[in-house]
């Protein structure tokens, strides 16, 4: 199927792959113009914002994780953080390192999830993981051994890989002895180990010229590489608390998709995740990732969605580091919680998901219940500046023929890592030039 | 490896979900390449662009059904298997979100979001077994990827999967956990929860919240019984039988007596 590209055509995806969760993409071409582009995401609404009212402020964490399958870990911090801020607790100390180990097996699992199951496929040519390990089986493999090392880290904090039962507003249900954390550090200096290798290997990639030209917006904090906390920063002058998220950052109901769509009011879309996280944030690096990423010709600077592979195997290593950094200064507090007691207020929190910040804002009665609640993940903040860049993307690549031009742009989309799951609240790629 | 003709086709669906069940299967590191070397793949969106044509000899559902298009896929995919396994809360009773099976879908809607005549939602989220003939049917939220493998396992052997159906409580026992209701006072489901995580939240020192729903001939009424003795508030029982799996029968049926009781003077 070669012939010469007309002047209109349309064409689909109705079902994209190797992304969490349902979507499909729709590009319009008129008279060898590009008219429109839109990434559908057609996965059922759940109404997680709905039926959260009325519930006790101590349920989010367990039932906002059933949002992504993925990103648990994400959703119970984002939460936590919210129902502490409206109760005006703050979380420090041990059981705030705990988090941040928590959430770097996630990180981990994610990622290595990302980078070998789902991304690289594309750029060696395979449909999948699974066609991949026929050839290299070795390759596949070290990715699952990380993966696996990454998911057992949360096993043994959380209970287990996905939903973890362990997390609850204030802290923990139960804190791991430093014995029990020490004999899991061999297993982490291996993984570290892998992620350097994964490293290595995504960064001889060959990777299309392309650049996201707008916003990058990630949380930023003083000393740490962003997971937990932060004010969100961006390229362009951007600086604010959660609180004001809402004074800065509005959402709007487009007709094809049952995410709602972020925008920065005044400068329209911006995207968060690693690249963004890696560009604000380089100088909080480890000296070992940085070191990494730096033989791996990435700089601040790097703009480039499809070499967000690299950052992400960056990531991956920094979070060994980090969860490597947080087992050795461990000390078990006396106690698994802080006690946090509720008050009619509203609380805002956010926290940096693998796929960017994810923010939640609860409003409380005196007993607790909660009233209303929003939450906004990253991938329906992404979902504008990921047609933006696919906009520019098939503008330049009009020159392919249907089949080619299809699965590069689906590629285009999966370097965004998007978590349908998450924005439904998918992908169908459908190109139409009449 | 087998040849490409004699392995069986094996296909993962998704409804209604968080993306988390079929990813236990992605969470197998140790057997998934093994797996993958005994079926075929046919149809793994999540894993792969591939996709093979059925009728498949396996299906393996995910999520619940929540809209009129996938009331009418759904019947599609058991019309092209052989045998069909729904996996998860969300497959098997509905899920979290059918919480809005007690509610008004329209104020749900206008709560998230703003033009709700650009969504198009069923205003139940109802378990494949509603719609569908159902082979097996694995809990959990998520489920447990051991449990899983054992039932790939059976049903590619052609037998009955060896999964127990007993509550949490001989799970406690088996790894000889206190208990945490007895001895602790903490509310807890686990007297009338399936089995299948191992006791995860006891060995965590919290009460089991039913996240793989109702164990096989539950007494829902003597464990609430239990827990008014212990001074717990009916609406926080209430609120702990409505959750992942509020649409499971034992647990729906209970909540209502409980609140038509709350309600009644």
């Amino acid at each position: 199927m070669n012939e010469r590209p007309d002047s209109d055509r349309t064409i689909t995806v109705a079902a994209l792959a190797r992304v969490e969760g349902e979507g499909a993409m729709h590009v319009v071409v008129r008279d060898g113009k590009v008219q429109q582009v839109q990434l559908r995401i057609y996965e059922p609404p759940r109404f997680f914002e709905a039926f959260l009212r009325g519930r006790a402020y101590t349920e989010p964490p367990d039932i906002t994780a059933r949002i992504c399958g993925i990103c648990p870990i994400a959703y119970q911090m984002s939460a936590c953080n919210a129902i502490e801020a409206a109760c005006g607790v703050t979380v420090d100390g041990p059981i705030a390192d705990l988090r941040r180990l928590l959430y770097c097996g996630e990180w981990i699992e994610s990622h290595t999830l990302h980078v070998y199951l789902l991304h690289a496929p594309d750029f060696l040519g395979y449909d999948g993981a699974i066609e991949l390990a026929t050839a290299h089986r070795d390759l596949v493999q070290r990715g699952l051994d990380l993966k696996k090392i990454g998911n057992q880290l949360v096993e043994l904090i959380g209970g287990r890989a996905i939903h973890p039962v362990n997390v609850r507003i204030g802290g923990f249900y139960k804190m791991p002895t430093e014995a029990e954390l020490r004999a899991f550090a061999p297993r982490l200096e291996l993984a570290r180990d892998l992620a350097l290798q994964t490293v290595q290997w995504v960064a001889g990639f060959d990777f299309p010229d392309h650049e996201w030209p707008g916003e990058l917006a990630a949380l930023r904090y003083p000393g740490e590489y962003p997971i937990t906390r932060g004010r969100l920063v961006s390229t362009m002058g951007l600086d604010i608390g959660p609180e004001e998220f809402d004074q800065h950052i509005v959402e709007e109901h487009v007709e094809h998709s049952t995410a709602l769509h972020a925008r920065i009011i005044e400068r329209g879309a911006y995207l968060l995740g690693p690249l963004a996280r890696f560009a604000l944030n380089y100088d909080e690096l480890s000296t070992v990732a940085r070191d990494a990423a730096a033989a791996a010709g990435l700089a601040p600077g790097e703009r480039n969605p499809f070499r967000s592979i690299v950052v992400r195997a960056v990531e991956i290593l920094y979070a060994c580091d980090e969860a490597l950094a947080i087992i050795d200064r461990y000390r078990q507090p006396d106690r698994p919680a802080v006690e946090v007691h509720p008050r009619a207020a509203v609380g805002f929190g956010w926290t940096e998901a693998p796929r960017g910040m994810l923010w939640h804002r609860y409003k409380l009665d005196e007993q607790g219940s909660i009233l209303t609640a929003r939450i906004v993940p990253p991938t329906s903040q992404n979902q504008a500046g990921i047609e933006r860049d696919l906009f520019h993307f098939v503008e330049e690549h009009l020159d392919l023929d249907d089949d080619e031009l299809r699965h590069r742009a689906e590629q285009v989309i999966r370097s965004y890592d998007p978590c349908i799951s998450c924005a439904t609240h998918f992908l169908d790629l459908t190109v139409d030039r009449t | 490896m087998v040849s490409t003709t004699s392995r069986p086709k094996i296909a993962v669906w998704k409804f209604a979900s968080c993306d988390g069940c079929q990813l236990s299967l992605l969470d197998c590191e140790d057997e998934l390449l093994a797996v993958a070397d005994r079926v075929q793949i046919a149809y793994f969106l999540e894993a792969t662009r591939a996709t093979i044509d059925g009728p498949y000899d396996l299906s393996i559902v995910e999520g619940s059904i929540t809209t009129e298009h996938d009331a009418e896929r759904i019947k599609t995919i058991r019309a092209l298997s052989r045998h069909l396994i729904t996996i998860g809360a969300c497959a098997t009773a509905g899920g979290v979100q059918a919480l809005r099976n007690y509610s008004d879908i329209d104020d749900y809607l206008g709560i998230v979001y703003a033009t709700p005549a650009y969504i198009s939602t069923l205003a139940t989220s109802t378990p494949i077994s509603a719609h569908v003939q159902v082979d097996f049917e694995l809990r959990g939220c998520p489920i447990d990827k051991h449990q899983l493998l054992e039932v790939l396992t059976a049903f590619l052997g052609q037998r009955r999967p060896n999964i127990a159906g007993h509550s949490v409580c001989v799970e406690c026992k088996l790894r000889g956990n206190v208990c945490v209701l007895v001895a602790g006072g903490t509310p807890c489901l686990g007297p009338i929860t399936h089995a299948g995580c191992g006791a995860l939240c006891p060995t965590y020192a919290r009460g089991c919240y039913g996240c793989f729903g109702p164990a096989e001939d539950p007494n829902p009424a003597s464990l609430s019984a239990q827990l008014d003795r212990l001074g717990v508030d009916r609406v926080d029982l209430i609120r702990m039988l409505g959750t992942f799996n509020t649409g499971a029968e034992p647990f729906r049926a209970e909540s209502q007596r409980l609140m038509t009781e709350a309600s009644s003077p």
